[in-house]
C-alpha cells in the first residue's frame, strides 16, 4: 500500500504489471496514428510498405500531402482563428470573474458562482444545440420585424465562438480565481500608500501577479477550442474547423493524409500543453 | 477614490459575467424548453404542447437509446474509476519526484490531442483491416480479417480511454494530499490492506472519487464522436439521436424535447451523486 | 507477570543507500517503565522507533518484544501501538469510530466495541465525546484521543514519536504531566523519542542519549543530567559552560587544567583517564557556580575566579548572569540563586565566582 509497509513480492509485482499496461494502452492509439503517417501506402494500415514523407510533402495524387491539402490548411487556419478569439474572450471575462468572485461580496454570489460552473456539467451537445436555437429565435424575430438579415446568428463562425467561449470562460475563471486568491491584498496597500492610483495599483502589481494564470489560461482555452467537436459540430456553418474537416474525412474513408495532421496536432498540442504546464509551476 | 467609482467598478465586474450567463446559458436554455414544448401545427405556426415528450416516450427506438445511452455511461464510469483508481494511486503514494512527475505527463499528453485524434487511432487498432486484426492473423490465432469495430465493447474502450484523464488527476490530487501517517496507523491498529482501503484511503479519496465520476459519466453520456465512429451508424448514442432531429431531419422541436430529456438525465444523476456522497458542486467542481 | 522484558534490542542496525541511520544499538525496556530516546534531529531515533513499529526493517540485528523476535513480522501483526507525530487520527472518521478502529479491524462486535471504547475514552478522560468531528477537539483532546485509540487494543508497548512537538508551549508543559499520568493509570510500557531534553527528564524512568545513530548514555533522568556519560550528553542534556582545556598537571585526586583562554581549574581526577599534555573538554552547569562579594565569603571551593557582571538575564526562578572572568575574558553563565541573594547585581559590577572540583565534568577533548 505504502512504500514503508512491506507486502509479497507477487503483488508488487502484479501491480506493476497493470501500471505498465495501463500505459500501453494510453500510448498505442496515438501511436499507430503517427507510425502509419509515414507508411508509403494509401492505407493508413498494415502491411508496411516503406518509410515516406509523402503525407506531409507530396504533391501528386495519391501521395497529396497536407502542406498541399486546401482543405485542411484552410480548416487549421479557421480553428487557429476560432482559438485566437475563444481564448481571447475567455481570459478577458475570466480576469473580471476572478476580481469579482474574489474581491467583492455581493447578495446572489453563491448562486451566480453556481451559474458559472453549470457549463462544467451541461454536456457539449446541449450547449451547442440550446444557443443554435436561441440564436436562431433572435434572428427569426429580428428579420421579421426589421426585414434585414442577420447572418452572424446563424450557424458559422461568430456563433462557434461563442458556444465555445461559453465553456471555456469557466475554466479561465477558475483558474485565474485560484492564482487571485493567493495574492496577498496587502501588496496592492502598499501600492496604494506609496502613492499607486487603485487602478495604476491593479495594473502594476496585480496583474503582473496573475501572468502566469492568464497565460495558462489562454493556452488552455487555444487547445480546448481547437480540439472542441461537440459544441462546434451543431453551430458550424460553411467554414468548418479542423476537428469537423478531419471528421468529414473520415467518414468519407481515412487515407494516410490524416493521420499526418494528427500527428501534427499530436506534437503541437502536447507541446502547447506542456508550455502551459510550465507557466502554471512558474507561479513560484 | 470615491465609494461611487468603486460602485461602478462592481458593475462593470457584473457585466460580462451576467452578458455571458444570460445569454450563453440561460436564456438559450429557456429557449430550447419553450422549443421542446411547441408543436408544429402549421408553416411557422406552433402550439405550446407535450407531444414531443409523448413522442419520445411512445417510440420505443427513442427511450431505449434513452435507456442505453445512461446505462452504458454509468457502465463507462464505473469502469472508468476501477481502472484509473490503482493508476491513481500508484502514482500519488508510491512513487516520488521526477517519477512521478513524469508518469503524471504521460498521463496527460494523449488528453491534450484531439478525442477525434484519439479515436481515429483506435479505428486504426480495431478495424477489420486494422492494427489487431493482422497482428492476430499474424501469430495465427485467427484465419481471416476480423472485425473490432462497431461493437459496443469498441465503444466502451473509446469511452474509457476518452475520459480516464477525468478520473485519474482529480484522484490524484485528493491522493497526495491523505497523509502517509494515516496509513501507517491504519496498519499499525491491526488494520489490512483491505480495510485501510475501505476505511481510511476511499472515504479520503471520495470529494476526488465524486468529481471525477460526475465529469466521466459528464463526458460519456454527451460524446457524440466516440459511439458514431467506434459504434458505427448503428451505435444508438442518443447525441446520435439528437445531431439526426437537428440536422438531418430539421425536427428542431423533437432535437430540443431529447436534449432537454438529456440535461435532465445528467443533472439529476450528477445530483443523485453528489446527493449520495455527500458533497457540494462547488466543493468538488470548483477547485 | 513475566521476567522477559517487554522490548530488547540487540545491534540493531539500520543503513539506507550511504549512511547507517542507526548504528549498533542495544537496549532494554523493562515491563511497565516510561522509556525516552533524546536526540537532536536527524540521530537516528526516528528510524529507530519506525523499527520497533514495523514500518522499516532492520539491516542488522535482533528485535524482541515479550520475548518473540519480531523481525520480518508486519506492523499489524505487532503487539505494539504508535501514537505519530501528527496523531494521524482519520479525519473521515468521528472520534468513537477513530478510537474503536483497531477493534474493528480484529472483528470485535459493535456493542463490545461501543462499550469499551466509551470506557477507554472515560479513561482518558474524554467521557462521551464519541459522536464529535476530529476537528473539534482541542489539541490536547486529540492527544488524549490517539492515546486512547492505541490503549483499547491493551499493546505490550506503546510508542510515542514526538507527539508535543505540534502543541504550544503551555499545553506541552501540562501534557507532560499527563502523560506520566496516563502511564502509571495504563501501566503500559511506553516508548517516548524527543528532541525536548525536558520531556524526556520530567516522564521517563529512563532515557537514552542517542547521538549519530548510537546510543551515548541510559540512564535515569537523575544520572543523565548529574552524571553524563560523554561530552556530547553533558553539551545536550541542560545548560553548561563549556570550556577546551589541556592538562597541566594531575595527582591521586585532581587534575589540573589550563582553559584556552588562559585561566586554571582543578577538576577530579576520576572523571576522565588524561595524562598531562593531553586536550580535555570541561562542562560546568550554570547552578554549580556561587557567587560571592568578596573572596573571604568563598569556602571549601578550590576554583575561585573573579569576573565582571556584563548582563542580567531575569527569568524568574531561571535567572542567570554572565560574567567575563577579569583575567582570561572568557563567558561564565551562572545561576542566580532562588533565595533572592545577588537580585540586586547589575551590568558592570565585580563579582567573585567559586565551585568545587567536583562539580565540573571533564572529558578527553579533541584537541580543538
Amino acid at each position: 500500500m505504502i512504500p514503508t509497509v512491506p507486502q509479497p513480492a507477487v503483488m508488487t509485482w502484479c501491480y506493476r504489471a497493470y501500471v505498465i499496461l495501463f500505459f500501453v494502452y494510453l500510448a498505442l492509439p496515438l501511436s499507430v496514428v503517427c507510425l502509419f503517417a509515414f507508411n508509403n501506402s494509401v492505407f493508413p494500415s498494415l502491411p508496411w510498405e516503406g518509410f515516406t514523407l509523402a503525407w506531409f510533402f507530396g504533391s501528386d495524387a495519391p501521395y497529396i500531402g497536407v502542406f498541399n491539402e486546401r482543405s485542411i490548411l484552410r480548416a487549421i487556419g479557421t480553428s487557429a482563428f476560432v482559438a485566437v478569439w475563444v481564448a481571447g474572450l475567455a481570459v478577458v471575462v475570466g480576469t473580471c470573474n476572478a476580481f469579482l468572485f474574489v474581491r467583492h461580496e455581493f447578495r446572489g454570489k453563491a448562486l451566480l458562482y453556481m451559474l458559472m460552473l453549470l457549463p462544467l456539467i451541461i454536456p457539449g451537445v446541449i450547449l451547442g444545440i440550446s444557443i443554435l436555437v436561441f440564436s436562431s429565435a433572435v434572428a427569426n424575430t429580428l428579420e421579421d420585424a426589421t426585414g434585414m438579415w442577420f447572418d452572424g446568428l446563424r450557424p458559422g463562425l461568430p456563433l462557434v465562438i461563442l458556444g465555445q467561449f461559453s465553456f471555456v470562460a469557466t475554466f479561465a475563471t477558475l483558474v485565474i480565481s485560484a492564482r487571485l486568491q493567493k495574492f496577498d491584498p496587502s501588496l496592492e496597500e502598499a501600492a496604494l500608500n506609496l502613492g499607486a492610483s487603485k487602478f495604476g495599483a491593479v495594473r502594476q502589481i496585480t496583474l503582473p501577479f496573475l501572468l502566469p494564470a492568464i497565460v495558462a489560461s489562454a493556452i488552455v482555452s487555444v487547445l480546448m477550442s481547437f480540439e472542441n467537436f461537440n459544441t462546434t459540430l451543431m453551430l458550424v456553418g460553411s467554414e468548418s474547423p479542423l476537428t469537423i474537416t478531419m471528421f468529414d474525412k473520415l467518414k468519407q474513408g481515412s487515407t494516410p493524409v490524416l493521420n499526418a495532421v494528427s500527428l501534427l496536432l499530436i506534437i503541437v498540442s502536447a507541446a502547447i500543453g506542456l508550455m502551459s504546464l510550465l507557466f502554471q509551476n512558474s507561479k513560484r | 477614490m470615491s465609494r461611487d467609482a468603486s460602485k461602478l467598478g462592481f458593475y462593470l465586474l457584473l457585466a460580462p459575467l451576467l452578458l455571458w450567463l444570460v445569454l450563453l446559458i440561460i436564456l438559450p436554455h429557456i429557449g430550447l424548453f419553450v422549443v421542446s414544448v411547441s408543436e408544429k401545427v402549421g408553416v411557422r405556426e406552433y402550439e405550446i404542447g407535450l407531444g414531443n415528450y409523448a413522442a419520445f416516450f411512445t417510440e420505443p427506438l427513442y427511450w431505449r437509446t434513452f435507456a442505453r445511452t445512461a446505462i452504458m455511461s454509468i457502465l463507462a464510469t464505473g469502469l472508468t474509476l476501477i481502472l484509473g483508481f490503482p493508476i491513481a494511486y500508484y502514482i500519488a503514494k508510491l512513487t516520488k519526484g521526477r517519477t512521478k512527475t513524469t508518469l503524471f505527463l504521460m498521463c496527460m499528453i494523449p488528453f491534450w490531442v484531439s478525442e477525434l485524434v484519439r479515436t481515429y487511432g483506435w479505428m486504426i487498432l480495431l478495424r477489420e483491416s486494422g492494427v489487431f486484426s493482422s497482428f492476430l492473423q499474424y501469430v495465427g490465432l485467427a484465419s481471416g480479417p476480423v472485425e473490432m469495430l462497431y461493437n459496443d465493447a469498441a465503444i466502451m474502450v473509446g469511452l474509457v480511454y476518452t475520459s480516464i484523464l477525468f478520473m485519474v488527476v482529480p484522484l490524484v490530487t485528493t491522493l497526495d494530499s491523505l497523509d502517509d501517517s494515516l496509513i501507517e496507523a491504519g496498519y499499525d491498529l491491526g488494520g489490512s490492506s483491505f480495510s485501510i482501503l475501505r476505511e481510511i484511503v476511499i472515504p479520503h479519496a471520495m470529494p476526488g472519487i465524486v468529481s471525477g465520476c460526475i465529469v466521466v459519466f459528464m463526458l460519456s453520456l454527451g460524446n457524440y464522436l466516440t459511439p458514431i465512429l467506434l459504434g458505427g451508424k448503428d451505435s444508438l448514442w442518443f447525441t446520435g439521436m439528437i445531431y439526426t432531429q437537428f440536422i438531418t431531419r430539421f425536427n428542431w422541436e423533437l432535437g430540443s424535447a431529447f436534449g432537454f430529456l438529456l440535461l435532465a438525465l445528467s443533472s439529476v444523476l450528477v445530483f443523485v451523486g453528489l446527493k449520495l456522497s455527500r458533497q457540494s458542486l462547488s466543493g468538488t467542481m470548483g477547485r | 507477570m513475566t521476567d522477559a522484558p517487554d522490548l530488547v534490542c540487540r545491534d540493531l542496525v539500520k543503513e539506507f543507500d550511504q549512511f547507517r541511520a542507526v548504528d549498533h544499538v542495544s537496549f532494554e525496556v523493562p515491563q511497565g517503565s516510561f522509556f525516552s530516546i533524546l536526540g537532536p534531529s536527524g540521530c537516528g531515533k526516528t528510524t529507530l522507533l519506525r523499527m520497533i513499529a514495523g514500518f522499516q526493517a532492520p539491516s542488522d540485528g535482533e528485535l524482541l518484544i515479550k520475548g518473540k523476535s519480531m523481525i520480518g513480522v508486519p506492523p499489524n501483526k505487532r503487539p505494539v501501538s504508535m501514537v505519530f507525530q501528527h496523531l494521524a487520527l482519520f479525519p473521515t472518521m468521528n472520534i468513537g469510530d477513530n478510537v474503536g478502529f483497531g477493534l474493528r479491524q480484529r472483528g470485535v462486535n459493535r456493542t463490545d466495541i461501543k462499550k469499551r471504547v466509551e470506557e477507554v475514552l472515560a479513561r482518558v478522560g474524554l467521557p462521551g465525546t464519541s459522536g464529535r468531528r476530529v476537528d473539534q477537539l482541542s489539541g490536547g483532546q486529540r492527544q488524549r484521543v490517539a492515546i486512547a485509540r492505541c490503549m483499547i487494543l491493551e499493546p505490550d508497548l506503546l510508542l510515542l514519536d514526538e507527539p508535543l512537538g505540534a502543541l504550544d508551549l503551555k499545553l506541552r508543559e501540562h501534557m507532560k504531566l499527563e502523560l506520566k499520568a496516563l502511564q502509571h493509570e495504563f501501566g503500559t510500557t511506553f516508548v517516548y523519542i524527543t528532541h525536548d531534553q525536558s520531556e524526556a527528564l520530567v516522564m521517563s524512568d529512563n532515557v537514552a542519549v542517542m547521538n549519530h545513530g548510537r546510543f551515548e548514555q541510559i540512564g535515569s533522568p537523575h544520572d543523565i543530567y548529574y552524571k553524563p556519560a560523554t561530552a556530547f550528553v553533558a553539551g545536550f542534556v541542560g545548560d553548561a559552560n563549556r570550556f577546551s582545556a589541556r592538562v597541566k598537571g594531575s595527582s591521586e585526586e585532581s587534575l589540573i587544567l589550563e582553559t584556552e583562554a588562559g585561566s586554571t581549574m582543578e577538576v577530579e581526577a576520576k572523571m576522565a583517564d588524561l595524562n598531562v599534555g593531553q586536550h580535555a573538554q570541561v562542562f560546568l552547569r550554570p547552578e554549580a557556580i556561587e557567587l560571592a562579594k568578596s573572596k573571604e565569603q568563598i569556602t571549601g571551593n578550590s576554583n575561585v575566579t573573579s569576573g565582571t557582571v556584563t548582563s542580567v538575564l531575569f527569568n524568574g526562578a531561571n535567572s542567570m548572569v554572565a560574567l567575563r572572568e577579569t583575567g582570561s575574558g572568557a563567558t561564565l553563565n551562572v545561576a542566580l540563586p532562588q533565595t533572592g541573594a545577588f537580585s540586586d547585581l547589575s551590568e558592570g559590577d565585580e563579582i567573585f565566582a567559586s565551585w568545587h572540583p567536583t562539580k565540573a565534568r571533564c572529558y578527553p577533548g579533541d584537541g580543538a
